[in-house]
């Protein structure tokens, strides 16, 4: 008898590697390390952040399936998981000042932060049901004590009980989902699920559908679809600032591109069915988020709704399951990270002008803004002008991009309301910089605090970011398409 | 020098740039010399560029148009099958855009600087100003719909900042945002039309699409030319998007000359002559286009008749002349209405900055009827405002005699006697408000307040001196589409052919002469008729105007309060809305799925206030929420595997 061992590909995940050993190594230095240095702690974890990155270009060209062909190092999680980590290290950044001003633990903070970025990158390599789900509750019960680490605030651990419970409440449903499909097709493996799924068709048995349904249904919480997106706002709105502008990339990415393998590849063969499923989640979602954004006036809420807007955006290019739909899903990710945690950066500048534990939450905190702080409310306009869509910074091109997925799909519905509700969402956008330019500051005093450099250094990479790939897209899309081509094995 | 066309556009971003880095620590002067050179430089780029085309020849050897030219800038995006390029297509139709937008810009800007020399922020100002000439640049450059969007997108944004300048007053604050909110219905439509395009034709570049167009079937034809044309109606202020423009007058008046008269609102006009090819291929949304304009430009005018406010008359016959260009485009004239386009960028700008040196010398008053008199004390105003109401009242030799001519005459030809009838009676209406505006602000007996009569003065010479060039402008302009009955040929119409040379209409119309002298009796007599009205009511009967207006009070404040549209969309369109609003945002937002109010008060507004308990009840409302989401879609899920559809 022979016992074969696959050989063990460590290097595949490597990037992997270096940022959960990282989450070890800052854990274990903030032991010994007093409280006052522990700020410090930040350092050692963006380096570990980039050199990951740089491992990632090292493997770039890999398509190697590693731990018993559990995970698989494509292009697919190279891509996605560069935008985890430019996310990480953006939170991070952003991190510096804020996190020891409002009294999180430092030491458990980088760590935890760490953890979830490898719990992310995981998901994203993840072609096995089990891989998927260990690496969906490692990103998630790190962001679930992220999410109440501010300890001085009620309202922090509210969100964490709350993000804890209904994710509970959807994992049981993915797992759920998991074990039909597994029941149905005996293997674990996506690849096998899509090979069983090829000979049966549509003629697949219920079962095998309604683990779909549930699946669908696990990963829709995570990204926030409509309905399972009513954790959201509450969510955003409580954990601290930076892990807010964190999770609302990260998770995004790693949900999108679960959903991405099981519906593209495992459940290919049943693409006319979760087509339709997906086209009316991106419509409901897109259109919910958008009109629940428009009454806001806090801001961290009024962002919380727009990053659900936003997922149903990213569905529309999903949903049009073509390589256009893809490279725009792909595409839209990487900008929206910038776009996004830039946005959250900007309230974090401002929570540092105020004096109350909530400033820079409400609009009014942002009233004047240009005239004291002229860089950062031109930093401020233009990630929102990047989220309208107003052209030609990236966020235009990317919506433009995505919807015409949709129309090359023939969903042509589907982009006509993408259309109308970006048309929708300028106004709670555009109320923003029209607050800073527009209103001065009433009353209150202005603080003439000086903004960490690191916390600056993110918001200029952010802002720029949006400018230059507007302009320049070239440069991330043949990266895209090169990565997408693999992956629809053209 | 055609190679260098991208200078126009470049110099006034440049001009933003540098006021952008270094405006702070500039003195006004040097910012506002800054801003008007980027400008006038980019004007005489234009300039080189157009004598630089007219030496070329008019048709290529394989027939095309010989001064076409498709200069590349730089790769916007390549990405497999997505290309998009960056280019420019400089052609007879965008030379003669870029050179109105430019020239007039040059001239406001100048006048601007001072005029709003008085204003805190004043780099502001010429950075916003500067960013609109850019993005009007980009819009008639651009040589494909996505390049057309970024400008369209860009100027709506410009204006919208612009309106909203005198942000401390609240009315200024309000019509911003009523301008940003219309003319998004209107650029829904033109996004929509664009994807149409793409989603039809498969491309966005003009030289693939326009080509094509006469393949597409009349219903997609149809679709794509209306949408165009409904994000036309929300730029160029027509019915029933018009509602914004006369709002818009809170801006400065600079800013309501340049934009809100002389430019930005005519790109509508300019996309259409732009897309004649899809126009073309639909008849019925052409006469929709015809129709629409016709009708907003005699409804606008009648509003103009009664209105009391300098400035609102002024943008009311804004509408109103905007209407006559698209009848003008809509019969299939293009000439003919980018012809009035230019004749009007001058009188119309000419009239904003003559009412701005009034305002300046009256500190704001906006009111005619307490003005008065003031020809001898301000001269050169009255006398440049003299030759804008010639212009604008179609008095032959002046610029808007011989476009307005051209138009009404294609109305009749290649229109229908209707359409031209309206274009006739709205032109008596406009000599009729035009002539009113002059005799009641600068005729008569002076019914200024004692405090600002020792204030009026006529303005610098900094201010005069754009007036004087507008009006000669005025003056002279029409002389470039002179009647083909004069016999000395129509220099605009064979400058503009080979872009409309596709367009099929009959040239020569039987019994042409005749015609067009009828046709310019019957202008002549519309003018006369409404002159003679507005020297009758307001020089030798002072005051019967009032008696006229109380004997028929309702239909006198129907008119003058604008036909009531405004209260209209108000109840129909906005009210509604705003209770939707309301509901989402307090029903879904505030009690959740059921009616637990009080746990989500807190995190709605008042964050961090006082101790709460966790509500544990809510975590239980939004995961019902989610469970009602999960039996519907494995119920559907079920149904359509079972039932197999």
């Amino acid at each position: 008898m022979e016992i074969s061992i696959a050989p063990l590909n460590l290097l595949a995940i490597a990037p992997q590697i270096v940022v959960s050993v990282t989450a070890l190594v800052v854990l274990l230095v903030g032991l010994f390390l007093p409280e006052e240095h522990r700020g410090r702690i930040a350092w050692p974890s963006l380096a570990g952040v980039l050199i990951a990155a740089g491992l990632l270009y090292y493997l770039w060209d890999r398509n190697d399936l590693t731990l018993s062909a559990m995970l698989r190092t494509d292009g697919y999680s190279l891509f996605l998981n560069l935008i985890i980590l430019i996310a990480a290290a953006l939170a991070i950044l952003f991190s510096v000042d804020y996190a020891g001003r409002v009294r999180l633990p430092r030491t458990e903070y980088y760590s935890l932060l760490l953890l979830s970025t490898t719990g992310m990158m995981l998901m994203t390599a993840a072609v096995n049901l089990i891989t998927l789900f260990l690496a969906l509750e490692m990103l998630s019960i790190a962001l679930y004590v992220l999410v109440g680490l501010n300890r001085a605030e009620q309202r922090s651990g509210e969100a964490a009980i709350k993000y804890l419970v209904l994710g509970a409440f959807s994992s049981g449903f993915l797992l759920y989902g998991m074990a039909l499909v597994y029941g149905q097709v005996g293997s674990m493996a996506l690849d096998d699920v899509r090979v069983h799924l090829l000979s049966t068709g549509s003629q697949s048995p219920v079962l095998l559908w309604l683990g779909l349904g549930l699946m669908l249904i696990g990963f829709g919480f995570k990204v926030a679809l409509v309905p399972f997106h009513m954790w959201t706002p509450d969510v955003y709105q409580g954990a601290p600032t930076s892990v807010t502008a964190f999770m609302s990339a990260g998770t995004k990415v790693a949900g999108f591109a679960a959903l991405g393998r099981v519906t593209l590849v495992a459940f290919s063969g049943l693409q006319n069915v979760w087509i339709w499923v997906l086209a009316v989640l991106a419509a409901l979602t897109m259109t919910i988020g958008n009109l629940a954004a428009l009454r806001q006036t806090n801001l961290k809420r009024m962002l919380a709704y727009s990053s659900i807007a936003h997922a149903g955006y990213v569905l529309v290019g999903l949903t049009a399951a073509n390589r256009t739909g893809l490279d725009a899903v792909f595409f839209y990710l990487f900008i929206y990270a910038f776009m996004n945690t830039g946005a959250f950066a900007v309230l974090i500048a401002a929570h540092r002008l105020g004096s109350s534990p909530v400033a820079g939450e409400n609009l009014d905190d942002l009233a004047g803004l240009a005239e004291h702080r002229p860089w950062l409310a031109a930093a401020m306009a233009l990630l929102m002008f990047s989220l309208t869509g107003v052209p030609p910074l990236a966020g235009f091109l990317g919506k433009l991009y995505l919807f015409s997925a949709a129309v090359e799909a023939g969903l042509i519905w589907l982009a006509i309301l993408g259309v109308l509700n970006s048309v929708v969402s300028a106004y709670y956008y555009l109320r923003v910089v029209v607050t800073m330019y527009m209103r001065d500051k009433k009353g209150a005093e202005v603080v003439p605090a000086p903004l960490c450099p690191a916390l600056q250094l993110g918001i200029a990479v952010a802002a720029i970011a949006t400018v230059f790939w507007g302009l320049w897209p070239a440069s991330i899309l043949n990266l895209v398409t090169i990565t997408t081509r693999s992956f629809f094995g053209g | 020098m055609l190679n260098y066309v991208w200078l126009i556009p470049l110099l006034p971003l440049l001009g933003v740039l540098v006021n952008v880095a270094l405006g702070r620590w500039l003195s006004r002067r040097i910012v506002a010399f800054l801003a008007c050179l980027a400008v006038v430089a980019s004007f005489l780029v234009a300039l080189l560029v157009f004598f630089e085309m007219l030496g070329l020849p008019t048709e290529t050897e394989a027939g095309g148009n010989g001064r076409e030219r498709i200069i590349p800038i730089f790769s916007w995006i390549v990405a497999g099958n997505f290309q998009v390029e960056a280019r420019i297509l400089l052609d007879q139709l965008s030379i003669l855009m870029a050179l109105v937008v430019t020239g007039v810009s040059a001239i406001i800007h100048v006048y601007s600087a001072e005029y709003m020399k008085e204003e805190a922020y004043y780099a502001r100002y010429f950075i916003w100003l500067n960013l609109f000439v850019f993005m009007m640049l980009v819009l008639v450059l651009g040589d494909s719909f996505l390049t057309m969007y970024v400008g369209w997108e860009g100027v709506g944004l410009c204006s919208y900042l612009l309106i909203g300048y005198w942000f401390e007053k609240e009315s200024a604050a309000q019509a911003g945002k009523k301008a940003f909110i219309v003319n998004r219905v209107g650029d829904f439509g033109f996004a929509l039309g664009i994807m149409l395009i793409f989603a039809t034709l498969g491309s966005l570049s003009f030289e693939d699409v326009f080509p094509a167009a006469k393949s597409l079937l009349p219903g997609t034809a149809t679709a794509i030319a209306l949408l165009l044309f409904l994000g036309a109606t929300g730029k160029s202020a027509q019915i029933p998007l018009y509602v914004w423009l006369p709002d818009a007058m809170e801006g400065p008046t600079p800013v309501s000359a340049l934009i809100h008269a002389a430019t930005m609102v005519t790109a509508g006009v300019y996309m259409v002559a732009r897309c004649h090819a899809i126009f073309e291929a639909s008849p019925l949304a052409s006469s929709v286009v015809a129709w629409i304009g016709a009708i907003t430009a005699l409804y606008a005018a009648t509003i103009a008749l009664v209105q009391k406010d300098l400035k609102r008359v002024l943008a009311y016959s804004t509408i109103s002349q905007l209407g006559l260009m698209f009848t003008g485009v809509g019969v299939g004239a293009y000439a003919a209405g980018m012809f009035h386009l230019t004749t009007h960028a001058f009188f119309k700008a000419l009239l904003f900055l003559c009412a701005g040196s009034v305002m300046h010398a009256l500190a704001g008053e906006l009111d005619i009827f307490k003005m008065g008199g003031l020809r001898h004390k301000m001269p050169y105003t009255f006398a440049t405002f003299l030759v804008g109401v010639f212009a604008i009242s179609g008095i032959p030799f002046f610029a808007g005699f011989f476009s307005k001519e051209e138009i009404l005459f294609s109305e009749f030809v290649y229109g229908n006697p209707v359409l031209w009838l309206l274009g006739e009676i709205t032109a008596g209406l406009t000599a009729f408000y035009a002539f009113r505006l002059l005799f009641v602000v600068f005729y008569g007996k002076s019914r200024i307040a004692k405090k600002l009569e020792a204030h009026i003065h006529e303005s610098p010479s900094l201010m005069l001196a754009p007036m004087i060039l507008l009006a000669i402008l005025a003056f002279i302009g029409g002389y470039i589409g002179l009647p083909p009955v004069w016999g000395l040929g129509n220099a605009i119409d064979r400058f503009l052919h080979p872009v409309f040379a596709d367009v099929p209409l009959a040239q020569e119309a039987t019994g042409r002469a005749t015609l067009e002298w009828f046709i310019m009796a019957a202008s002549l007599l519309a003018a006369g008729l409404g002159f003679l009205a507005a020297y009758w009511l307001y020089v030798r009967k002072w005051g019967m105007a009032e008696r006229m207006s109380e004997s028929a009070p309702g239909l006198y404040r129907l008119v003058y309060d604008k036909y009531r549209i405004d209260e209209l969309y108000n109840t129909v369109i906005v009210k509604p809305l705003q209770s939707l609003g309301t509901a989402l945002s307090s029903t879904v937002e505030k009690r959740g799925i059921d009616g637990a109010v009080h746990g989500l008060a807190w995190l709605t507004d008042r964050a961090g206030e006082g101790v709460r308990r966790l509500q544990t009840g809510l975590v239980r409302n939004y995961a019902l929420l989610m469970f009602v989401g999960i039996v519907l879609l494995v119920a559907y899920l079920i149904i359509r595997r079972v039932v197999g559809f």
